[in-house]
């Protein structure tokens, strides 16, 4: 699975898990406007980092926040690289 | 039980001629001779007046030495054999330690550090002299934190048996066991029970489930003790079938419901009992209806001999057998200036009975929200699979931590299948939502084959 079918696929299921409606994911949606609280982004990133191995926020180098879903998959893939 | 200027063995002999006995790995010991016995050879004498360092490894050989040294030593310090060769010498330094005891399985001599070293044996010899009570021994008893160095906690006999006082004598002779090592505040109420009232029968680390309860059952044990750790792995063995005590006692750890029904179940005949007792606060009470928590007109009965009180949400206890205070120069207040010991412990009030939450320092923050690993814990422990589990924190970048859960699941029984590693990681999941706050939720589980269980009996949480 690429990283970007990775994230999309924890997306649906972590919303679908803490009972949220999950907007359509495109890479203009903002992620406050995703539908996801803090908690189902937390839980998201603790669940790519055992799926990809990776956690781009505990990086050394100085990560940009991602605003949009785009710069989330984004952040993933650069990091992965 | 013991009044002041008695020591362990007046205490004992004061209720007339003992008939139980001591039964470790390595011998047995009858009670009734240890007036004119000793396990020291001709050396009791050199530990007259001395802060002595209880260093043998073999537990009968530690009971002999509190029997025999109780009103002879000026202190005893209880050594646990898990204590990490590290912290020994501020152990020796703050206990002010000038004798030690030791067997073939302490540390050599040399490197505990001490000149007068007497070896104590299993087993007994004639003692030519009479014995004479010349101290009020302090028994030194060590913390068991996970990590930092211990703190030496000051009992006395009058301290240490407060919750026996009064106790009438039972009417059937009593044989106890522990899974608990009696150099712990645990074993050690099991231990002065015991040679008070009956015999014991003494665990041995290096003994599996299977084998020692060979030896209780041999021994006819009618009641035994340990922690809710050691239950769920007795449990877990299957062989809990091999003794059939009357009296289940669990202390030590929060006991959840899953194991008081596992209890129950493989004891349908047995009392039950939890007990909440501290090295620091002592016993402060037993419960015997077979639920978890405990019934809230236990805590600001007047007069109780032992005070309850709940202040920030944390359990409070005040009564003659808590410790007088740590040894140390600087060291911390033990008892608050009303006399009530913080136990550290969280209790919420629920339907008329106090649950305990956990430790006050084992909160994981999700966010800023409150999480008690032990509440998790006992709703995952409540799924019919899972026999024990592990709460902990995860570092996480969004909200600071995330609850992650290690879970491990029981054996099927006969005739049973069970359902698939994914199915029941989605039901504990399930069930943990239906019951518990969002955030309280795991964010992931995890089934693992086995979780550790630290020397004293307790489950080992990270960074605890």
């Amino acid at each position: 699975m690429s990283v970007r079918s990775t994230i999309t696929s924890q997306f649906q299921q972590v919303a679908v898990e803490q009972e949220r409606v999950l907007s359509p994911l495109s890479d203009e949606l903002k992620l406050v406007h995703s539908g996801l609280d803090s908690l189902s982004f937390a839980i998201i990133v603790a669940r790519l980092e055992d799926s990809l191995g990776i956690d781009p926020f505990n990086s050394t180098e100085a990560v940009e926040f991602p605003v949009t879903f785009g710069d989330f998959v984004r952040l993933y893939e650069n990091f992965a690289k | 039980m013991p009044s002041d200027g008695l020591s362990l063995l007046d205490s004992i002999h004061a209720r007339g001629a003992p008939s139980g006995q001591l039964r470790g790995t390595l011998g047995t010991v009858a009670l009734a001779d240890l007036p004119r016995a000793t396990a020291f050879g001709e050396a009791l004498e050199k530990l007259r007046g001395r802060s002595v360092l209880l260093a043998a490894r073999d537990q009968l050989s530690a009971a002999l030495s509190l029997l025999e040294l109780d009103g002879v030593a000026r202190r005893m310090v209880l050594c646990t054999p898990d204590l990490k060769p590290e912290h020994l010498p501020g152990v020796i330094r703050t206990a002010e330690v000038d004798a030690c005891v030791r067997d073939e399985g302490s540390a050599p001599a040399q490197e505990i550090g001490i000149a007068e070293a007497v070896p104590v044996r299993p087993g007994l010899a004639p003692l030519r002299a009479p014995r004479r009570r010349t101290a009020t021994t302090e028994w030194i008893l060590l913390t068991s934190g996970t990590t930092g160095a211990p703190k030496l906690v000051l009992h006395t006999l009058a301290s240490l048996t407060h919750a026996l006082a009064g106790q009438p004598p039972p009417e059937q002779p009593v044989t106890w066991s522990t899974f608990y090592d009696i150099r712990r505040y645990g074993g050690l109420q099991i231990f002065l029970r015991a040679v008070h009232l009956g015999s014991l029968v003494l665990s041995d680390p290096r003994e599996a489930v299977g084998e020692f309860f060979d030896r209780v059952a041999a021994a006819g044990v009618t009641h035994i003790s340990g922690t809710p750790s050691h239950w769920r792995k007795a449990l877990m063995s299957g062989l809990t079938a091999r003794i059939q005590p009357g009296y289940v006692r669990l202390s030590g750890e929060i006991p959840d419901q899953a194991v008081l029904d596992g209890l129950k179940a493989a004891y349908p005949k047995a009392i039950v009992a939890h007990a909440f007792a501290s090295t620091e606060a002592g016993v402060a009470f037993e419960v015997r209806d077979g639920r978890a928590g405990f019934p809230v007109t236990l805590v600001g009965a007047p007069g109780a001999a032992v005070e309850l009180k709940v202040s920030e949400e944390t359990l409070r206890i005040r009564s003659g057998g808590t410790a007088q205070r740590y040894l140390g120069e600087g060291a911390e207040a033990l008892r608050g200036p009303d006399g009530f010991v913080d136990t550290g412990d969280r209790v919420e009030e629920r339907d008329g009975r106090y649950y305990f939450l956990g430790r006050r320092g084992g909160i994981i923050n999700v966010g800023g929200l409150k999480v008690y690993p032990e509440e998790v814990e006992a709703v995952i422990n409540s799924h019919p699979w899972v026999r024990l589990s592990l709460v902990r924190p995860r570092r996480n970048p969004i909200t600071g931590a995330v609850v992650a859960a290690e879970v491990v699941l029981r054996e099927p029984q006969a005739g049973e299948d069970r359902p698939a590693p994914e199915l029941l990681v989605r039901e504990v999941t399930e069930r943990c939502r239906q019951r518990l706050a969002a955030h309280k939720v795991p964010a992931m589980i995890r089934i693992v084959p086995s979780l550790e269980i630290s020397p004293s009996g307790k489950l080992v949480r990270p960074g605890a």
